[in-house]
């Protein structure tokens, strides 16, 4: 958080309603993204006991568990769950464009353009906090490994025919939000509060009520006190008006509504499974159907406030229109998909429980990189962004008061011209520093040169004249002797040079798997025809 | 002092409980790892952290350690390590019961158990109910599990001095004949705990060992400078009481009485912590957006003062956080084209509009 944000904050504790920390949103927004609202059991490792999942506001799905610790029934949710998310994946599968990737050459070894093929939209799944995007890197690693009776006849307790399927999508989904600037898997406390800043801490933001509640917050109302009640207000029957997010849920919740009416649903299916006749098994089988029914609207109270207020966060953010970079950065996304599109297709294992050397340090450096470049875009789709880059001294923007032509040494003089910037922002600036400007969406380098001595005298007051900034603006302009037009800078133009370059470059190439060197720990060693082997069950197995 | 009491009748209560779900997970977990006399426990902390012969299933002793009061049971536990570091054989303490001083007043303390191996380590167990996936599990559930492990390796060294000193006191009684290597000495306490829990999906335990030694001197250094309870009471007015019966307003000037430093981060540890954020938030105090923010903002503490500063209105203009303050204002005026009270920079009043172009229409799902 730098210190404009912080001052956001402030502004924001003082006014009781959120203010802006982005002028534009930063992320791409699907025009058909599914919304995920899982909730899970207290205290087993990914149990889920429900689910409201679709891309329709008005018509999620409604998924349950009526006992979390049935492994039928889980398997049921799961399948269910299947039926849902694949086909919607698989909805983006086949509509490819062309495009072109450099690949190494099998034989030669260099590296040459090869045709392949680009999904043309990738889905978007929306979880409502940060915990639901744990919750799903969970459900994918719970699943992924699971046998069907198809792969392995002999599997005690085989899982249904898609599930491992789905498990490895939602490894996909999990593993690709750990990227910076991805749009595949995304938490809306996250979207929220990386758009506005409410006047609570972080740690309080990450409850989708309250921080909605300081968002929605109309003028001349107190989005702090709209805030609170959603955090704590609790009915008359000692419930929380405002859900938690989840997947967790509120323990009153669980001990007061919950745990009877599992019982109920559990002594419904003892009677069950006891009856003697088909005429007293009609009358049981309907009370159990309507001790489901019960579980089904607890769930449903509960999930569904959450989901409206996604959908409301949605909204919120729809107010903001899509920085231009947030497109760049989502073909990165369908990258990513069609690549994990295409190793589904191959026949390849699911995802190793843990990545190889290589593998690990690739991810690692992809990580850095789209770091890097997303603090650059969203600094050069932004002035408040901006803003934030001049403030720490790693940008400074300025109106040019002065070009002298002036050209290379050297047997063919190319023109370098010298351009002076008065600016009131305090960059770090030492000779030589290159400093990068935005030419029609493409960066143009120069390089810093001196402070023009005559601004010196004022260049302590920060509110008047500024200091002079004299630099060599080194490319972009053409080929020839002469610079092209419009290519220079001429005065009176305002421009905002950036001390970080716009756009990354890619780290030193790593060796293939296979070439793995003994410092970091040899080769992998090969896994089985199926891939990993699939965890260990045993029959009191809780997931 | 029963804070969640204080907290209910203070009229902010805390939001913490169990559901019924994680707590019969957590005891069935529990029970399953110590089942068999502790032989998985015991195997598991042989496995992890040796300490000697590998345990024979069934041979383990595990003492009895019911008395009456928690004095009582302390020092049923204390005799039980004495005998089990004497035996040199494996030894499972279920539920121990341990004493530490804090702040001038005991804290009795339970960890899940206590192994003694038959080299006379002593190892604290903790048993866990969140799972350890492919061998990791949850960092900020594991550093809570060593901050907890550290109180009770705390509580243990002290039981082990006193062990020492009752060894020397009786070998010396003896006339020293027999003080060889072992009388005296004191017992190690494995600066290594072991956590147990849940192994992938499955209610397997699995364990690893857990250094806690950063988690040790961390709290050594925080129980020393403890501000002693007498202290304390002894800057309260006369009178003071936390009775929960008494009126809110009596007992919100009581608890006040107390100085309390809240930060967003007492909201996962004290029942106390709504109460404490009300009370900083009606006083505008800036750590309770953060400690880091009010870090930034040097001697400015209040949310008044720092707006004010930003503004130009106040703050001394030698001040280098009110200097930053002022122009990060200057500049979030100027990016989102409001007025702002201080006085904005000419040069940079209207700025880089170029960057500000803004392509492409809204598409709303």
């Amino acid at each position: 958080m730098s210190l404009i944000d912080n001052l956001a904050r402030l502004e924001a504790t003082a006014g009781g309603r959120a203010r802006p920390r982005a002028t534009v949103r930063h992320r791409h927004l699907s025009e058909r993204p599914l919304v995920f609202v899982p909730l899970v059991t207290a205290g087993e490792a990914g149990a889920p006991l429900g689910a409201l999942i679709g891309t329709e506001r008005t018509s999620p799905r409604l998924l349950t568990v009526p006992q979390p610790r049935d492994r039928d029934l889980r398997f049921a949710f799961l399948s269910r769950l299947a039926e849902i998310l694949l086909p919607y994946v698989e909805s983006y599968e086949g509509d490819v464009e062309a495009a072109e990737r450099t690949e190494a050459d099998a034989e030669t070894g260099k590296r040459v353009k090869v045709e392949v093929e680009l999904c043309a939209d990738a889905p978007q799944l929306i979880v409502p906090s940060r915990a639901g995007v744990e919750f799903v890197r969970l459900l994918g690693r719970s699943m992924r490994f699971r046998r069907t009776a198809e792969q392995d006849p002999d599997a005690p307790y085989p899982a249904p025919p898609r599930v491992p399927l789905l498990g490895r999508w939602l490894t996909h989904f999990g593993e690709r939000s750990r990227v910076p600037g991805s749009a595949l898997l995304l938490a809306m406390t996250d979207l929220l509060s990386r758009h506005w800043a409410t006047g609570q801490s972080s740690l309080e933001e990450q409850h989708l009520g309250a921080l909605l509640a300081w968002i929605e917050a109309p003028e001349g109302t107190s989005g702090a006190e709209a805030a609170l009640r959603a955090e704590l207000a609790r009915g008359a029957d000692g419930q929380l008006l405002c859900p938690p997010a989840g997947p967790a849920t509120d323990p009153a919740f669980d001990n007061q509504l919950l745990a009877p009416a599992i019982e109920r649903y559990d002594r419904a299916r003892t009677a069950l499974a006891a009856a003697s006749d088909g005429v007293e098994a009609d009358g049981l089988l309907a009370a159990l159907a309507a001790a489901e029914r019960d579980i089904d609207a607890l769930v449903e109270s509960r999930t569904r406030p959450t989901w409206d207020a996604v959908w409301r966060g949605l909204d919120a953010l729809c107010t903001l229109p899509e920085a231009p970079h947030a497109v760049d950065r989502w073909r990165g996304d369908r990258w990513s998909f069609t690549g994990h599109r295409d190793r589904v297709a191959a026949g390849e294992p699911p995802q190793p429980r843990v990545d190889d050397a290589v593998t690990a340090a690739n991810k690692l450096g992809t990580r850095e990189r789209e770091q890097a470049r997303l603090d650059a875009q969203e600094a050069l789709d932004d002035p408040l962004v901006m803003a934030g880059r001049r403030l720490a001294g790693e940008a400074f923007a300025g109106v040019v008061t002065d070009v002298v032509m002036a050209y290379s040494e050297g047997r063919s003089p190319r023109p370098r011209p010298l351009v002076t910037v008065r600016t009131g922002d305090r960059p770090h600036l030492d000779a030589g520093v290159k400093v990068y400007r935005s030419l029609e969406g493409k960066p143009q380098a120069a390089q810093f040169v001196a402070y023009d001595a005559d601004a010196d005298a004022d260049s302590d007051d920060v509110g008047g004249g500024g200091r002079l900034v004299v630099l060599r603006v080194l490319d972009k302009m053409g080929r020839g002797k002469e610079a092209e037009p419009g290519s220079v800078p001429e005065v009176g133009d305002r421009l905002c040079w950036t001390l970080f370059e716009h756009e990354q470059r890619g780290g030193p190439r790593l060796p293939e798997p296979e070439d793995t060197p003994w410092t970091h720990g040899g080769p992998p060693e090969g896994a089985g025809p199926l891939g990993e082997r699939s965890d260990a069950v045993t029959s009191e197995d809780i997931l | 002092m029963p804070k969640a009491a204080l907290a209910e009748s203070l009229g902010s209560p805390s939001g913490f409980g169990q559901s019924q779900f994680a707590f019969m997970r957590g005891h069935a977990f529990e029970a399953r790892v110590k089942s068999d006399g502790g032989t998985e426990l015991l195997r598991l902390t042989h496995a992890c952290l040796g300490g000697g012969p590998e345990p024979e299933p069934g041979t383990a002793r595990v003492p009895d350690l019911t008395a009456a009061g928690p004095e009582g049971r302390a020092g049923r536990t204390a005799l039980a390590l004495r005998e089990a570091t004497a035996a040199g054989a494996w030894t499972l303490l279920d539920h121990p019961m341990l004493a530490l001083d804090v702040a001038g007043t005991p804290a009795f303390l339970e960890p899940d158990a206590v192994v003694v191996a038959p080299d006379g380590t002593w190892t604290v167990v903790e048993i866990k109910s969140f799972p350890m996936i492919d061998g990791a599990a949850d960092a900020a559930k594991v550093g809570a599990a060593a901050r907890q492990a550290a109180v009770y390796v705390l509580a243990l060294e002290r039981v082990a001095a006193q062990v020492a000193a009752q060894d020397s006191g009786h070998v010396s009684e003896q006339g020293a004949s027999q003080a060889g290597e072992g009388a005296g000495l004191v017992p190690e306490v494995r600066q290594r705990a072991l956590l147990v829990c849940p192994k992938d999906f499955s209610n397997l335990p699995a364990a690893s060992p857990v250094d806690i030694r950063k988690q040790l001197a961390v709290t050594r250094r925080q129980l020393s400078r403890l501000t002693r309870v007498e202290d304390i009471a002894a800057t309260l007015p006369p009178g003071t009481t936390f009775d929960v019966n008494r009126p809110a307003a009596e007992l919100a000037a009581a608890v006040d009485a107390v100085p309390a430093t809240y930060a967003p981060e007492c909201l996962a540890a004290c029942e106390l912590a709504f109460h404490c954020r009300d009370r900083a938030r009606a006083a505008g105090e800036l750590t309770s957006l953060g400690r880091s923010l009010r870090a930034d903002l040097g001697t400015l503490t209040t949310v008044e003062e720092a707006l004010a500063a930003a503004r130009g209105a106040a703050g001394d203009p030698d001040d280098p956080a009110v200097v930053a303050l002022r122009w990060a204002g200057a500049l979030r005026a100027e990016a989102l084209g409001e007025s702002w009270g201080g006085s904005a920079s000419e040069t940079s009043s209207d700025g880089v509009a170029a960057t500000a172009t803004v392509a492409g229409g809204v598409r709303c799902p």
